[in-house]
């Protein structure tokens, strides 16, 4: 079975082994036999990309937007060009749109923050799926206490995918906004994210969507989405670890409060009032992660370079062999979808086997998994259990990859089974 | 640290074969704990006579190390004191996170618990059972008659 698999597969996957070379971790001594299935969490960065960085501290350092002199000048173009580069790959249509944070995180708070705890009152109510991560789900919650507001949950169906009736059925009630992610970081179900946003604009109710496991998987238009909100990380996708992304509509981020106040991110400042700079510095308080932007940049040209179509069919090709030897394990069982209704990753548990034993017996064989709740303790009680294993894949990983884990896998039931 | 480190065949057997598994009806103290990390769920009862452990039970949901550390948990305690038990504890949450050696004697089967030391995020697993059983003895220590002073 797995030999036509990767037959069958072999005409969608990347170049691995040149891929691999582009990425330092996987020829230094220490790793360069690893078998890294924890793209979710956080992925590998190549040379090129550290190099991006530390030419920019090297040859092009002063702080943005204030210098009157070439280096600053220089600085600042490259901070924008980042911006440019970085929205145009998810098609925002103006920089303007674009505003730099430290992860995904932070760009879901400042929505919470800055958008809609003004907007939120008693009577009003939030909408988050089942299947959030506690990112786009906590924040959520401590705003609907802080305000009186009403936080709902759309449900997720025993398959993994989100009910869109129930979601229909919700949105009679005053909603004032939607949180959706676009990819579940555990089921991996990749949402009808156009069809939510949908529903939502007819109920008046304004979307936000987590792109933090779509972006770097699959090709992601912010206008084709029709959403308010696009929250990603740049560490997910190749780039730097305190970078992210907020992409919005431009009359959501006009209407906003600035999120943090200081440096920058002002027009004018007098003894007791201040006016606020244009769009999206409004929303850049202090001294920015200049490189990290610089960084996260590189890591979009790397992207666009192999292609996104292509990475998301190398992701598929891998996730079908992992589904399918898996699922032929006895004892195993796969949370969400079928591999074709999701990105890279694979949630599963193994009768008999704790995923936290399991991704230590995996370690000990060379191999990288998540073990644990993933972040999101709520979709772990309606999937019924305390914690899953879950491998994800990424441009780098090759079906041997994979058939590790599985063997892996099965070594590990016999060596835990009574 | 290899893997037979960590997973010694008697840890493998306790957690497959967990001594003292289940609930006491007529227990003194029943005490719960979680690992919110990793969901990992534990439930201790303990029947306490003349200031000593009479008998003791546990039940949950966890991995090996977990399950492994409250079965032989449940084995070193019985028929000691409730002061005896808390320098025990403490005793053994030094020798998890690998600051004591620990008298082989006195651990037996405990001894092969002692692995873990190398394994930083596992550690958390070994000791919920004995953070448990400590709650549960402060408890003891107020239901018992010994701290009813006034």
């Amino acid at each position: 079975m797995i030999q036509t698999a990767t037959k069958d597969a072999s005409g969608r996957l990347l170049p691995v082994d040149t891929i691999r070379k582009a990425f330092p971790i996987f020829s230094s001594p220490e790793w360069r036999e690893l078998v890294y299935l924890d793209n979710a969490a956080t992925t590998q960065r190549p040379q090129r990309v550290l190099d991006a960085i530390a030419g920019y501290y090297a040859d092009s350092n002063a702080n943005v937007h204030r210098g009157a002199y070439a280096l600053s000048e220089k600085s600042t173009g490259l901070y924008e060009s980042a911006r440019e580069l970085v929205g145009r790959f998810v098609g925002a249509p103006s920089p303007r749109q674009v505003v730099f944070t430290k992860n995904a995180t932070e760009a879901l708070n400042l929505v919470a923050y800055a958008w809609a705890l003004p907007r939120l009152q008693p009577g009003l109510q939030i909408l988050v799926t089942q299947m959030e991560h506690h990112s786009n789900l906590v924040p959520w919650q401590v705003l609907a206490q802080r305000t009186g507001a009403t936080l709902a949950y759309v449900r997720v169906d025993d398959s993994g995918h989100l009910d869109l009736d129930d979601l229909r059925q919700k949105l009679r009630k005053p909603t004032l906004l939607v949180a959706v992610t676009q990819a579940s970081n555990v089921l991996g179900t990749l949402n009808p994210v156009a069809r939510v946003v949908e529903l939502a604009k007819e109920a008046g109710a304004a979307v936000v969507v987590d792109g933090a496991q779509s972006v770097p998987h699959v090709p992601v238009d912010f206008g084709e989405l029709g959403c308010d909100f696009l929250a990603f990380s740049g560490h997910k996708m190749l780039g730097p670890m305190g970078i992210g992304v907020l992409v919005a509509k431009e009359e959501r981020l006009e209407e906003a409060e600035p999120f943090l106040y200081g440096g920058d991110m002002i027009a004018t400042v007098d003894w007791h009032q201040s006016t606020w700079n244009e769009l999206p510095w409004k929303f850049e308080a202090g001294t920015p992660n200049v490189a990290g932007a610089v960084g996260l940049a590189e890591a979009v040209r790397f992207l666009q370079e192999v292609g996104l179509e292509r990475i998301a069919e190398h992701d598929r090709a891998l996730t079908e062999l992992a589904y399918d030897g898996l699922a032929q394990i006895d004892g195993v069982r796969i949370f969400g979808p079928p591999p074709d209704e999701r990105v890279g990753l694979v949630a599963f548990d193994v009768d008999g086997v704790h995923p936290h034993d399991l991704a230590t017996f995996l370690d000990a064989r060379g191999i990288a998994i998540r073990a644990g709740h993933h972040c999101a303790e709520p979709l772990m009680k309606r999937l019924g259990v305390v914690a899953t294993a879950r491998a994800s894949f990424y441009l780098y990983n090759s079906p041997d990859d994979v058939e590790a884990l599985i063997e892996g896998v099965k070594a590990a039931k016999e060596f835990f089974s009574p | 640290m290899s893997l037979e480190a960590l997973y010694q065949e008697i840890l493998l057997d306790h957690y497959r074969r967990p001594r003292n598994f289940g609930v006491l009806k007529d227990a003194d103290v029943h005490e719960h704990g979680v690992n919110p990390l990793c969901g990992d769920e534990i439930e201790i009862s303990l029947k306490v006579e003349n200031g000593r452990v009479a008998d003791v039970r546990f039940q949950g949901k966890g991995c090996s190390i977990s399950k492994a550390s409250a079965s032989m948990m449940t084995e070193a305690v019985r028929g000691k004191s409730l002061e005896e038990i808390r320098e025990f504890v403490d005793e053994m949450e030094k020798v998890l996170k690998g600051e004591k050696e620990g008298d082989p004697e006195q651990l037996g089967d405990l001894e092969a618990l002692k692995g873990v030391s190398k394994f930083p995020v596992r550690i958390k697993c070994a000791l919920l059972a004995w953070k448990v059983l400590e709650q549960g003895l402060e408890r003891a220590g107020g239901g018992t008659g010994e701290k009813e002073t006034t």
